[in-house]
């Protein structure tokens, strides 16, 4: 079961995932970052501070985008992972394909940088 | 000690193996990070058998078997009748490559490979019998 809320801080989005992503619930962070592109924001933050599970359906998600996110200049950053969630993203050596801050403040610094 | 649970194939029960997995091993001496990796591979398992070789049709029943006769080497089991899908016969695909072709699917076997020691498949009577193992 997965809950994913979006809220706007400085022109940024933030999606936040609550709960745990599976092959059965990986649709709907699929949805939340569709939407999130499709309005047009060029700052994307993803708070995985809740985010207890991720499996490979998740981590596909993710990469599924990097590519328009660079077509579109979009500055995609997550930030929050627990250690176990991080490792996964470790065990594939997706932490340096996609751009992963500690907290909110780093993540928001990051996307301003990659904005510029 | 052996530990059994079986599922239909609804990718709706993924919880259901993750926490069957996280409550049969409890009492092992095994660190957060190395139970996290062995419960997502075998939610990678489950989830591609559910959808590759049983269409997700929860009617259709996988079973799991954790075998344990030695506290720091365990052979997970994974029993179904469906067609065999041999992650061994699969390549895993180039991260690059998956990047491109905005692929979401093939990180899962990769995740497989990388955290199980070997896995084996056989075919006994008319079942299909998969074994991961892992030693911690």
């Amino acid at each position: 079961m997965v809950h994913i809320k979006r809220l706007q801080e400085n022109g940024a989005d933030i999606v936040a995932i609550i709960g745990e992503i599976d092959a059965s619930s990986s649709i709907e962070l699929d949805l939340a970052i569709a939407k999130s592109v499709g309005e047009g924001y060029k700052k994307i933050l993803v708070d995985c501070s809740a985010l207890e599970y991720i499996s490979s359906a998740g981590l596909g998600v993710f990469m599924s985008y990097i590519e328009e996110l660079r077509d579109k200049n979009v500055a995609f950053v997550l930030f929050g992972l627990k250690e176990k969630v991080l490792n996964t993203f470790s065990i594939l050596g997706l932490a340096d394909l996609l751009k992963i801050a500690t907290g909110k403040e780093d993540a928001m610094k990051l996307a301003n940088e990659l904005s510029v | 000690m052996n530990y059994q649970y079986n599922i239909g194939c609804s990718l709706h029960n993924l919880k259901g193996v993750r926490e069957f997995i996280r409550t049969s091993l409890q009492h092992y001496d095994i660190s957060d990070l190395e139970m996290g990796a062995i419960v997502l591979a075998m939610d990678e398992m489950c989830s591609n058998l559910m959808i590759h070789a049983h269409h997700c049709n929860p009617d259709h029943v996988i079973q799991i078997r954790i075998v344990a006769n030695d506290p720091h080497k365990f052979i997970f089991e994974i029993i179904d009748d469906g067609m065999m899908f041999d992650i061994n016969d699969f390549s895993e695909p180039e991260i690059g490559n998956l990047v491109h072709e905005k692929r979401k699917g093939g990180l899962g076997i990769r995740l497989v490979k990388t955290i199980m020691d070997k896995i084996e498949y056989k075919k006994e009577g008319d079942k299909n019998v998969c074994r991961l193992f892992k030693t911690v």
